[in-house]
């Protein structure tokens, strides 16, 4: 099995093959498109055609193709998820919660190319296609919220993706007024959808939708997903035991 | 507003974190809640007055100090903290990352019972692991090295 991992875009970016005719200029062409992504959009990179919009130097006519893709896939979500995900946010605009996904995506594509078997991973968000070095289906932990060293539930996934979003610091206090007790709040989503793209921008809006956001997975086609609680239960879509391995 | 308040809960936890790794048998002082608004155009949310019981033995010289700011991916998270009295007694969110525009409710109508149950820790081995990308743990580095500053 060829394991990399490169700390790129401020994440470990994971790739994974039980192929070992990959070369190392295959696995080169990966990495390489993950720093052309950061150079290209990241906000915090002056140069960056991200920093270039937001101080006024690019006109529409000026965008890349790439660029235009990438709007294209913002538009389309910020719509789908009725406006809890958006690029633009008081007129600055930052797409890096629809690259991430998109940049999974096409580095699957340039894997794609030299094996039908592969893990790609980004900061926890992980396509896969095909089989592990056994020839079974990856076997992917899902994080415990609570503590980055364990797993609370372990799937399976076949030629689809995986994405979480949360985080284990308490946010917002909701009480109950007529129970007398605080109402329970997600640390973290894990979406499962056919590929990355749609799996991390919905993993994303599920998370800023609160408690509403398993239901709003759940009334979507072929997505699952798996909320962790603050009161340590989780709740999980009425498909998601298909993907559960039993320990 | 709902992000502001998360964060002011971010702050929060931090505040307990610390305090908690920093004491030895200090005493608990609480304090009641607030959270103020934007410092910096980048919609940055200060949080003054926590619940966090601010018991830390370790001493630091009074004044602020502008913690280095730390990737986080999503953005740069950067705080500043303030000692008075020798105690760390609030921390500013300079830098956060970015907001989402959460002003329209998805319709809730007939939501369908999902199942729910206890979470399990899992020992079997895996290929690979999907959690969410870390802001807390810049959170800490900007505070840290805010901290590091105040003992000098």
């Amino acid at each position: 099995m060829i394991k990399e991992t490169r700390q790129i875009m401020g994440m470990p970016i994971v790739l994974m093959t039980p192929d070992e005719s990959l070369t190392n200029e295959n696995i080169g062409e990966v990495f390489s498109f993950f720093r052309h992504v950061d150079e290209t959009y990241s906000p915090f990179i002056e140069s960056s055609i991200v920093s270039r919009i937001n101080r006024g130097g690019v006109g529409e006519p000026e965008y890349t193709d790439e660029l235009r893709e990438i709007l294209a896939i913002a538009k389309s979500t910020k719509r789908q998820t009725n406006g809890y995900f958006d690029v633009w946010y008081k007129g600055n605009f930052d797409p890096s919660g629809i690259v991430k996904g998109w940049a999974i995506a096409k580095a699957a594509q340039i894997l794609g190319k030299y094996t039908d078997n592969f893990y790609i991973e980004a900061g926890g968000d992980i396509q896969v296609s095909g089989a592990n070095d056994e020839g079974s289906p990856w076997r992917i932990g899902i994080r415990n919220p609570f503590d980055r060293h364990q797993n609370v539930k372990i799937i399976t996934l076949k030629d689809s993706a995986i994405a979480t979003s949360g985080t284990a610091i308490r946010g917002e206090h909701i009480y109950d007024p007529i129970n007398n007790k605080e109402l329970n709040e997600v640390a973290s989503i894990s979406v499962i959808a056919p590929n990355i793209i749609d799996a991390d921008r919905m993993a994303t809006a599920a998370f800023a939708m609160g408690a509403k956001g398993i239901h709003f997975i759940e009334q979507l086609d072929g997505y699952d997903a798996y909320a962790v609680m603050h009161d340590k239960t989780a709740i999980t879509t009425t498909g998601w035991h298909n993907y559960e391995i039993t320990p | 507003m709902y992000k502001k308040l998360a964060v002011a809960g971010f702050v929060i936890a931090t505040f307990v974190i610390y305090s908690l790794h920093q004491r030895n048998e200090g005493s608990q002082v609480v304090q009641k809640v607030s959270t103020s608004q934007n410092v910096t155009s980048q919609n940055a949310v200060s949080s003054s007055n926590t619940t966090s019981p601010v018991a830390s033995t370790v001493s630091y010289k009074d004044g602020s100090y502008t913690g280095k700011s730390s990737d986080a991916f999503y953005g740069y998270v950067q705080v500043r903290a303030t000692i008075t009295g020798g105690r760390l007694s609030d921390v500013t969110i300079l830098n956060y990352p970015q907001d989402r525009d959460n002003s329209v409710e998805i319709n809730n109508a007939a939501l369908p019972r999902l199942k729910q149950e206890a979470i399990q820790i899992q020992s079997a081995q895996v290929d690979g692991v999907s959690g969410a990308t870390d802001t807390s743990q810049a959170f800490e580095e900007s505070l840290a090295d805010a901290l590091t500053q105040a003992k000098a």
